[in-house]
């Protein structure tokens, strides 16, 4: 490919395909995604798919994106500010203009310009032609009729012509950055098979996007993004849901249970149920239950029938299961529900990010209701977030809430995919037949859980409840002092989990003057931050929090030793609230973000700039 | 009892072997004590080993069920029996799940989940407690109770009709429905049994008497003087007559029934409707379990009982279907499926 522009190197870039719900930017975004896997960089995607079903066509509501950031360093987010917009339509300028920033290249398909379409975009004048756009590098390419010209020979009608537009912007983002358009073969080979004349069709259409890019000489330069610096082996691309999905049946397969997933349809956590509900070939066993209460009791039947039980909601299903999760923490029973939380209170912010449901995690049960809470940090993180919780929740005989949110399950990563046999072993407390010695409550020494006896196992019949028992033999008991001890064991049995996690871990100088504090999916935006700022010389560090509840037994440690700790979080302050009551010798700056959207780098990076004055 | 499990060995059970070592709490004269003697007589008869039957409950005097019971057994929450038992027959379909709740519990706070569980056609055994009141909270109304009955929170009689659980179950599409007395023990076993020979899900609403809060709210169906004219005996392949004299019965007329007179007006027993529970249309179980005195005898017995596939069935079918016919065996299989790249 000799290119007659001159190639500047870039470490890492942000793209986003934006266009109306018709026109294909989610399959381009993947296609794109796809050939920078062939590329060698690392990268991930996020989906910004409209809240409506079928909106308006040609309106700012009816604009669905596809972001993707990819990198030769190592790629923490999913962006936020984009290098390069593309977009199809007048709307979907106007809808992603929170997203650009000075220079921003714009490829904008220029036939999709007429009176109506800035009508309906919401626009009075031409912003290509006014100042609208004066900050942003503006190509304006005639994506609709160049792709009817490349087509004309296939004998097709105009509108199914049309579909292969997409492809001419790919084409042109090809050229861009230097990638070789036969990466896009295999994805088309797998994607039309038995439609020979699509593939064909798209070869020809991104062909001509490519050549038009590099013959009309539209950009002053290309880039190219040497490969990252990857641990070797084999990897996929993998969103947080489908990743908590994948997590749990490992989990399931390496503990020898089987997994059960009682659910209810709730955005944004549907995809791990419909997700689950596809592998019957594995023998999962996924329940679309009435309502989330059903969802997690069936569970919760499950767990005592001795499955690996798995429910999956968001935050207002997860105030539905608040009476179910305190039966599970009664009865000692293993079970994982994750949130994936979205925007709140009530219905809030469905189709947007935040982590708001902490503290309904941790204290949203009547009585003294401890359990475990832990948090995915990242896409693919949810793979290993969600087996982790399967494991504690197994071995400790109790239920875990995972939270992840729903920018980590829509948004994808890279996964260096691993073998199942390397993860962590689980081995659950199961009571053999006859089990000498058994009592429904009698509870090991160390981790002070029960034993797992599920019906079937000869000899060891009981019965379990949520009223109170007796510690030990677990006959129901309202004796005044054994309630006093029953709790307290209940919150020994989730304190001494600690002593089975890893330790804190801290990223830079244990004794910097700035100490960051993040937790759940903020942990990319702030790391990408602090390492910048480590190679800027500045004395910072940053502490991402996994574990919640219990928090790891060094967390004091970690915590000392700083002029100023910063908790970030997109709540209005949970986290940083929860460290005050359990880490009280410290003093704590707060950083909410609370618009259903990500810390942006730029606004990070100037308030950690401000506590270091 | 002499009984062969699944394996085809013997299982020599006796009531005795289900009798739990807890003291029985409920109120001395309360009807829950006749249906505890009939499941612990029908369990040695359901061929299964004792460690592969499960009783579930939800909450209310009902829901202390399990507690009584020699199995596994979870006394849940407050109307989410069904919800917990379809998690357990899911999790091991070998295992006889038995759902004991009370009208409150199954009708109102977990009406839900009731007749969805009916619906999916479960293969599990409901007792549906029914005395038409909430017993533990004390005395108020619940969905079953008649219009106009004074309670704790009905003051002034309620003002809202009650549920009939038979049309309820029937309307969600069940396919097995039976009505019993509490007292009546041996008419009750037998029902049990049947429901247990029914794969799919069992609904038996039990007549059951509180002595506290509604004592006596079934006299005018189960009373000495009254119940061979109140009650009429649903036999699959039998006409419907009752009655002290047995000359009263059930007749269709037009699309409704009536009770006629035999020997009066020229009816013969030719002229009654004899029972067919294996009846697809629901129309005439429906109008069964809807006659109420004065006007109508209550049906008792099996009411309705046809056979449909079950979830748990499906469930395991499309499994065994699936993994068969499937490439990936494994998670690994699952985790290098599709695109994939290599780093080196």
């Amino acid at each position: 490919m000799a290119n007659k522009t001159k190639v500047v190197e870039l470490e890492h870039v942000v793209i986003r395909f934006a266009g109306d719900s018709g026109d294909g930017m989610q399959l381009t975004g993947n296609l794109f995604s796809d050939s920078t896997a062939l590329a060698g960089n690392d990268f991930a995607t996020f989906p910004d798919y409209p809240g409506e079903i079928r909106p308006p066509q040609g309106t700012v509501s009816g604009v669905s994106g596809f972001q993707v950031h990819f990198g030769h360093k190592p790629v923490h987010t999913t962006g936020d500010l984009c290098d390069v917009l593309v977009a199809m339509n007048p709307a979907s300028i106007k809808a992603n203009m929170r997203w650009l920033k000075p220079g921003t290249t714009i490829i904008f398909d220029v036939d999709s310009m007429n009176d109506k379409a800035l009508e309906k975009a919401g626009y009075t004048t031409d912003p290509t032609q006014d100042d609208t756009l004066s900050q942003y590098k503006v190509v304006k390419a005639p994506i609709t009729s160049m792709t009817l010209e490349a087509l004309k020979d296939f004998g097709w009608d105009r509108k199914a012509m049309l579909k292969s537009k997409n492809m001419f912007a790919l084409g042109i983002v090809m050229y861009l950055f230097n990638r070789d358009i036969t990466l896009l073969n295999g994805y088309f080979n797998t994607k039309f098979k038995n439609k020979p004349d699509v593939i064909k069709a798209n070869q020809t259409v991104v062909a001509a996007g490519y050549s038009y890019a590099d013959t009309m000489e539209i950009f002053a330069n290309t880039y190219r993004i040497e490969p990252a610096n990857l641990a070797k082996g084999k990897y996929r691309d993998i969103t947080g849901n489908v990743a908590t999905a994948w997590g749990l049946m490992a989990a399931a397969e390496r503990s020898g249970r089987q997994i059960f997933c009682g659910s209810y349809p709730i955005t944004p956590a549907t995809d791990i149920l419909a997700e689950l509900v596809k592998y019957k070939n594995l023998k999962v066993k996924a329940f679309q239950a009435e309502d989330e209460i059903a969802g997690i009791c069936s569970s919760l039947g499950a767990s005592f029938a001795g499955c690996l039980a798995v429910t999956t909601t968001s935050g207002p299903g997860l105030s539905l299961k608040s009476e179910a999760l305190g039966l599970a923490v009664m009865t000692e029973l293993p079970l994982v529900v994750v949130d994936v939380q979205r925007g709140g209170p009530s219905t809030g912010l469905p189709t947007k990010s935040e982590q708001s449901d902490l503290m309904q995690a941790l204290y949203g049960r009547n009585g003294d209701a401890p359990l475990i809470v832990l948090a995915a940090r990242s896409s693919a993180d949810c793979f290993y977030s969600a087996y982790e919780a399967a494991k504690l929740a197994m071995e400790h005989m109790t239920p875990v809430i995972l939270l992840t949110e729903g920018a980590l399950g829509n948004g994808s990563e890279i996964l260096r995919i691993p073998r199942v046999a390397d993860l962590p072993a689980i081995v659950p407390p199961i009571a053999k037949d006859n089990e000498p010695g058994y009592q429904p409550y009698k509870r090991d020494e160390e981790k002070l859980s029960r034993m797992w006896a599920i019906p079937g196992t000869e000899g060891l019949r009981h019965r379990i409840s949520g009223l109170e028992k007796a510690n030990g033999s677990g006959n129901l008991s309202l004796d005044p002092k054994n309630h006093q001890l029953m709790t307290e064991l209940r919150e020994e049995k989730v304190q001494r989990v600690a002593n089975f996690i890893p330790e804190q871990e801290i990223v830079g100088d244990p004794n910097a003057d700035l100490l960051v504090v993040s937790w759940g999916g903020t942990y990319g935006v702030v790391l990408s931050v602090v390492e910048k700022m480590l190679e800027e010389g500045k004395s910072v560090a940053h502490a991402h929090f996994r574990h919640i509840m219990p928090l790891p037994k060094n967390t004091a440690k970690v915590l000392s030793g700083h002029k100023k700790i910063l908790v970030c979080e997109n709540n209005n302050g949970q986290f940083v609230n929860y460290l005050r009551e359990k880490m009280p010798d410290f003093k704590y700056e707060q950083f909410n973000k609370i618009q259903g959207l990500p810390f942006l780098t730029a606004e990070l990076e100037n308030k950690f700039n401000d506590l270091l004055k | 009892m002499e009984n062969t499990n699944l394996n085809n060995q013997v299982v020599n059970l006796t009531k005795e072997d289900f009798v739990c070592d807890q003291i029985v709490k409920w109120c001395p004269g309360c009807g829950d004590h006749a249906i505890l003697k009939v499941l612990q007589d029908v369990f040695p008869q359901l061929g299964k080993r004792k460690e592969d039957i499960c009783v579930v409950s939800g909450i209310g005097c009902s829901s202390r069920f399990p507690h009584y019971m020699n199995t596994y057994g979870f006394h849940s929450i407050h109307g989410r029996a069904c919800a917990i038992a379809t998690g357990v027959k899911l999790a091991n379909p070998n295992l006889s799940v038995w759902i004991v709740s009370g009208d409150g519990d199954c009708t109102a706070i977990g009406g839900n989940h009731f007749i969805h569980a009916v619906r999916r056609n479960m293969d599990m055994n409901l007792l549906l407690f029914n005395n038409r009141i909430y017993g533990m909270t004390k005395g108020q109304f619940s969905p079953c109770t008649f219009r106009g009955t004074v309670t704790k929170t009905s003051p002034q009689g309620t003002y809202e009709d009650p549920f009939n659980v038979g049309e309820l179950v029937i309307g969600a599409g069940g396919k097995f429905f039976a009505r019993g007395v509490d007292v009546n023990t041996k008419e009750l076993t037998d029902i049990c049994l049947r429901a247990k020979n029914h794969d799919g899900m069992s609904v038996i609403e039990v007549l059951q008497n509180c002595m506290i809060f509604s004592n006596g709210v079934h006299e005018n169906i189960t009373g000495k003087d009254v119940r061979d004219d109140m009650q009429v005996k649903c036999e699959h392949g039998k006409p419907l007559i009752f009655g002290k004299e047995r000359n009263k019965g059930l007749r269709l007329n037009g699309n409704k029934l009536e009770v006629v007179t035999i020997g009066e007006n020229g009816i013969t027993e030719k002229d009654i409707l004899v029972h067919d529970e294996k009846e697809e249309n629901t129309g005439i179980h429906m109008m069964l379990a809807h006659m109420m005195p004065p006007a109508f005898p209550v049906a008792i017995g099996v009411i309705r009982n046809v056979e449909a596939p079950t979830y748990d069935d499906c469930l395991t079918d499309v499994i065994e279907r699936e993994s068969a016919k499937s490439n990936i065996k494994t998670v690994d299989d699952l985790l290098n499926s599709g695109t994939t790249w290599d780093i080196k």
